[in-house]
């Protein structure tokens, strides 16, 4: 129990009133980052850095990771109110989350995002406090091949899974594929597709790639459909919260099962992303009524809302305990630690007790004050819908180029934002997913550099992907994933039936099994 | 604590009086360029500039660090390059003024920029895991000869750059051969080094100090042509000054790397001299010292003439040594 005796610790270094109230003051304005879309978690921690530069390292840690948490919280809001994601692994919120705010559920659908928020967050704080020493021992395992697995899964799991036509699912993901291959290529050291343009150096930002698709494209829709706004009619009262808490027991498997998804994908750097997708796809695989999510089913925003937090949070630990950020804002935080004249990595936990442990608590009770203020504030956000149509679009509009601009301090993103606006309304009208185009924006060039480095460790023998029982694992896996509905086929086939099955192992096909 | 206040003070003013010397000042919030990811050394090394010339009051106006680390940095470079005459903006350069346009064509010269100072030089060390077997730099090189076809990994940041280009030299000069695996980062590198994902790389020291003092890394030799002066222990028993020189171990082969502040072309001198000065300032100040120290950055301080002697030497070596690797770009 010597964990639990540096816990204490960590909360006796943290209760001071100095400290509470920067806590506060942190979530407050890290919920603000959140809600503007491209002013993420990182932009947020990198304005904010210079400030704490006189602060002792635990009481700045302890205001830039509430601005974290805050920015995690804030993230969902407008997601679900307006299709648009506020930070990359909010993408999946949208899928259930906007549809429910169309029906006049915006309330419960918040008060479901944020109390899932709280728990993944909180069940990878309980991870990281028990199991860290264990826990940064199985990050050193993911070589090239074992990463590549893990990005292969991901992307079978969205072609194997996916409620779209197969065909329209690959075409997404091979556009998303072509464009994220713009720009600098890490193994050859070559310029790729930039046609000379010094713009196109940096390639396509996942972030405004977002934000055009998701946000641009669904003002495009609403315009088209003169205006009809249908979340206006919400019914908004404070006990909305309680209600929506009363129906949350019955999602427990839900819960827990995402929670581990995320403290997985979050400890192999790099995953939080992957994960909300992954804890969405696995949700919706085990349902009965498959057909519903993406109609507005709360455990649609349960689950990736959960998992992404679980990996968000526990993305924290190879950061301390190996000094590899698992995330743009871990990354910002890393830099922080190195001007308080901390060194992070394997000796952290030795020799900043009071640093780890105060962190450690701080997560702990910046995930809860964070949960009060943001339910607090649920009928605030809510009511943002009962706003006229043309009067909140040209805010929003506003607030998507500022939020495009702010990433790189650009304004070729704002015009790449209007493109891929129009893009996102184009696919929309065609019926293709926007999802497997972005998730392959963000993760298609770890896959490739990891399968290209996975190449040359074995030069070129693709047995590397079976050479340990870990990467093995995942591999195969990944490929039952993707042939899952033809596998389905088969096996209603041999039976001589075609009527779909209850136990998970036997695959029911609903979807057509064409594989592009 | 009003004693350190007021040394605090005092310092500040004795700061503010000599900046008042000075003919020019920025007129606007400075910018300072970071051709780099978030959290790698050049990001740091930014953060503590900023820091320094916060608590010292070094500069009236306040400073915003700006990450431009697209196309491993060269973003940054054609920044610099688009605001001539702009003098309220400085980039933390490194070799990749020179690596990147010769081996992408991206139209770009250090001479599109003026040089103000080197602040420091950077050194790489030949690291390996602490578990393996070879326990000198001549071991290690028996074992890389002797694996012949199977030859090691050697990790390292990027691809035909600073990493690679001393793996490609480390070939030539031991006449064996490295499967070069280009990872994101420094950090990167490190920890694939620790999970035996490689037998070796050649990070700075910043990028493996954490893993090296956690006893998970051996390093071998240091590419300098002589060694560190840090002799305070950083492990249980070796400093920094421990590492013998690559050279002397029999892989006879040095480079280090530059570390330096640039502004945009079309600066006026007295622009120039404001930086020097800042930059003076800076690198005497005891938290950059001790962030050099921490780092095991080469105290070094050249500007003016010998700046550019040693900009146009140094981009002739690295245009010879990556014409032998076959790194120029076509």
């Amino acid at each position: 129990m010597e964990a639990l005796s540096s816990l204490i610790h960590g909360f006796d270094v943290l209760l001071t009133w100095q400290n509470m109230a920067l806590m506060l003051f942190g979530i407050v304005l890290g919920i603000f980052v959140g809600v503007l879309p491209g002013l993420g978690g990182p932009n947020g921690v990198a304005i904010l850095l210079p400030l704490t530069f006189s602060m002792d390292p635990t009481s700045a840690i302890v205001l830039l990771s509430c601005i974290y948490w805050g920015a995690l919280f804030g993230g969902a809001i407008t997601a679900i109110l307006f299709n648009i994601p506020g930070e990359a692994w909010s993408v999946a919120t949208t899928f259930d989350g906007y549809p429910m705010a169309q029906k006049g559920q915006a309330a419960e659908a918040l008060t479901a995002a944020f109390t899932a928020s709280f728990v993944g967050s909180f069940l990878a704080v309980v991870l990281i406090t028990f199991l860290a020493p264990l826990v940064a021992g199985f990050a050193i395992r993911f070589g090239p091949p074992e990463f590549f697995a893990v990005y292969l899964l991901t992307f079978c799991s969205f072609v194997g899974l996916g409620r779209e036509d197969k065909h329209k699912i690959v075409i997404s993901l091979v556009i998303g594929f072509l464009l994220t291959a713009v720009g600098m290529d890490t193994v050859s050291g070559q310029l790729r597709m930039t046609f000379g343009s010094v713009e196109l150096l940096r390639g396509f930002d996942f972030l405004v790639a977002v934000i055009g698709l998701f946000g641009v494209g669904e003002i495009l829709l609403t315009m088209e459909e003169s205006f009809a706004f249908r979340g206006k009619k919400a019914v908004i009262s404070p006990t909305v919260v309680f209600r929506t808490w009363a129906t949350l027991p019955k999602y427990w498997l839900t819960l827990l099962r995402s929670s581990a998804i995320g403290c997985w994908l979050g400890i192999t750097p790099g995953g939080a992303i992957a994960a909300s997708f992954m804890g969405y796809n696995i949700a919706k695989r085990v349902a009965k009524d498959k057909e519903s999510f993406g109609q507005g089913r709360i455990d649609g925003v349960l689950a990736p809302e959960t998992a992404a937090h679980a990996a968000g949070t526990s993305a924290l630990l190879p950061m301390l305990a190996l000094g590899i950020p698992g995330s743009g804002t871990a990354a910002v935080l890393l830099g922080g630690l190195m001007v308080w004249g901390l060194q992070p990595g394997p000796l952290l936990f030795v020799e900043q007790k009071d640093f780890v442990w105060g962190l450690i608590a701080s997560m702990y009770l910046g995930n809860i004050v964070g949960l009060i203020v943001v339910l607090a504030t649920v009928p605030l956000f809510a009511s943002v819908l009962r706003v006229p149509f043309p009067t909140i679009a040209p805010m929003i509009l506003v607030s998507c180029a500022v939020g495009a601009f702010a990433v790189q301090n650009a304004v070729f993103d704002i015009w790449l934002m209007l493109a891929f606006g129009v893009v996102g309304y184009v696919f929309k009208k065609l019926g293709y997913p926007l999802a497997p185009l972005t998730l392959a924006l963000v993760l298609g060039d770890k896959a490739e550099d990891a399968f290209r480095q996975a190449m040359i460790g074995a030069r070129g023998s693709m047995t590397v992907f079976f050479s340990n029982g870990l990467v093995g694992t995942i591999t195969i896996i990944a490929l039952l994933v993707l042939f899952m509905p033809l596998i389905g086929q088969a096996v209603a086939w041999v039976r001589g039936t075609r009527a779909p099955k209850i136990e998970p192992e036997a695959p029911p096909v609903s979807a057509p099994a064409s594989e592009a | 604590m009003p004693k350190q206040a007021a040394a605090l003070a005092g310092v500040a003013m004795m700061c503010l009086a000599g900046a008042a010397n000075a003919a020019w000042e920025p007129t606007q919030p400075v910018e300072i360029v970071v051709p780099a990811g978030a959290g790698g050394a050049t990001d740091q090394m930014a953060r503590m500039l900023q820091s320094v010339i916060q608590k010292h009051n070094l500069m009236k106006q306040p400073t915003a660090v700006l990450l431009k680390g697209g196309a491993s940095g060269g973003e940054g470079l054609m920044d610099m390059k688009a605001s001539p005459g702009n003098a309220n903006k400085f980039i933390i350069a490194q070799s990749s003024i020179y690596t990147l346009p010769f081996s992408t064509n991206l139209p770009f010269n250090w001479k599109d920029m003026t040089p103000v100072a080197i602040i420091a030089m950077d050194e790489f060390v030949l690291w390996v895991n602490s578990e393996a077997p070879y326990k000198t730099a001549k071991d290690f090189m028996t074992a890389a000869k002797a694996a012949g076809e199977q030859g090691f990994r050697m990790g390292g940041t990027g691809s035909k750059r600073e990493d690679h280009i001393i793996s490609a030299a480390v070939e030539k000069v031991g006449g064996t051969k490295f499967a070069y695996i280009p990872y994101k980062s420094g950090g990167e590198a490190a920890t694939q080094l620790v999970g035996k994902h490689t037998e070796a790389n050649v990070n700075n020291p910043s990028e493996n100090v954490a893993v090296w003092r956690a006893g998970q890394v051996r390093a071998l030799c240091i590419f300098d042509k002589e060694k560190s002066t840090y002799t305070t222990k950083v492990t249980a028993d070796q400093s920094w000054a421990d590492i013998p020189t690559c050279r002397s171990e029999g892989i006879d082969f040095d480079y280090t790397m530059l570390r330096g502040i640039f502004l945009p072309s079309g600066v006026t001198p007295d622009q120039v001299a404001y930086y020097q000065d800042l930059f003076k300032k800076i690198t005497d100040t005891p938290e950059f010292k001790a962030y050099a120290e921490s780092q095991a950055l080469k105290a070094v301080f050249i500007s003016g003439d010998d700046m550019t002697k040693f900009l146009t030497e140094d981009e002739a070596l690295h245009k010879k040594l990556m014409g032998d690797a076959g790194f120029l770009a076509k």
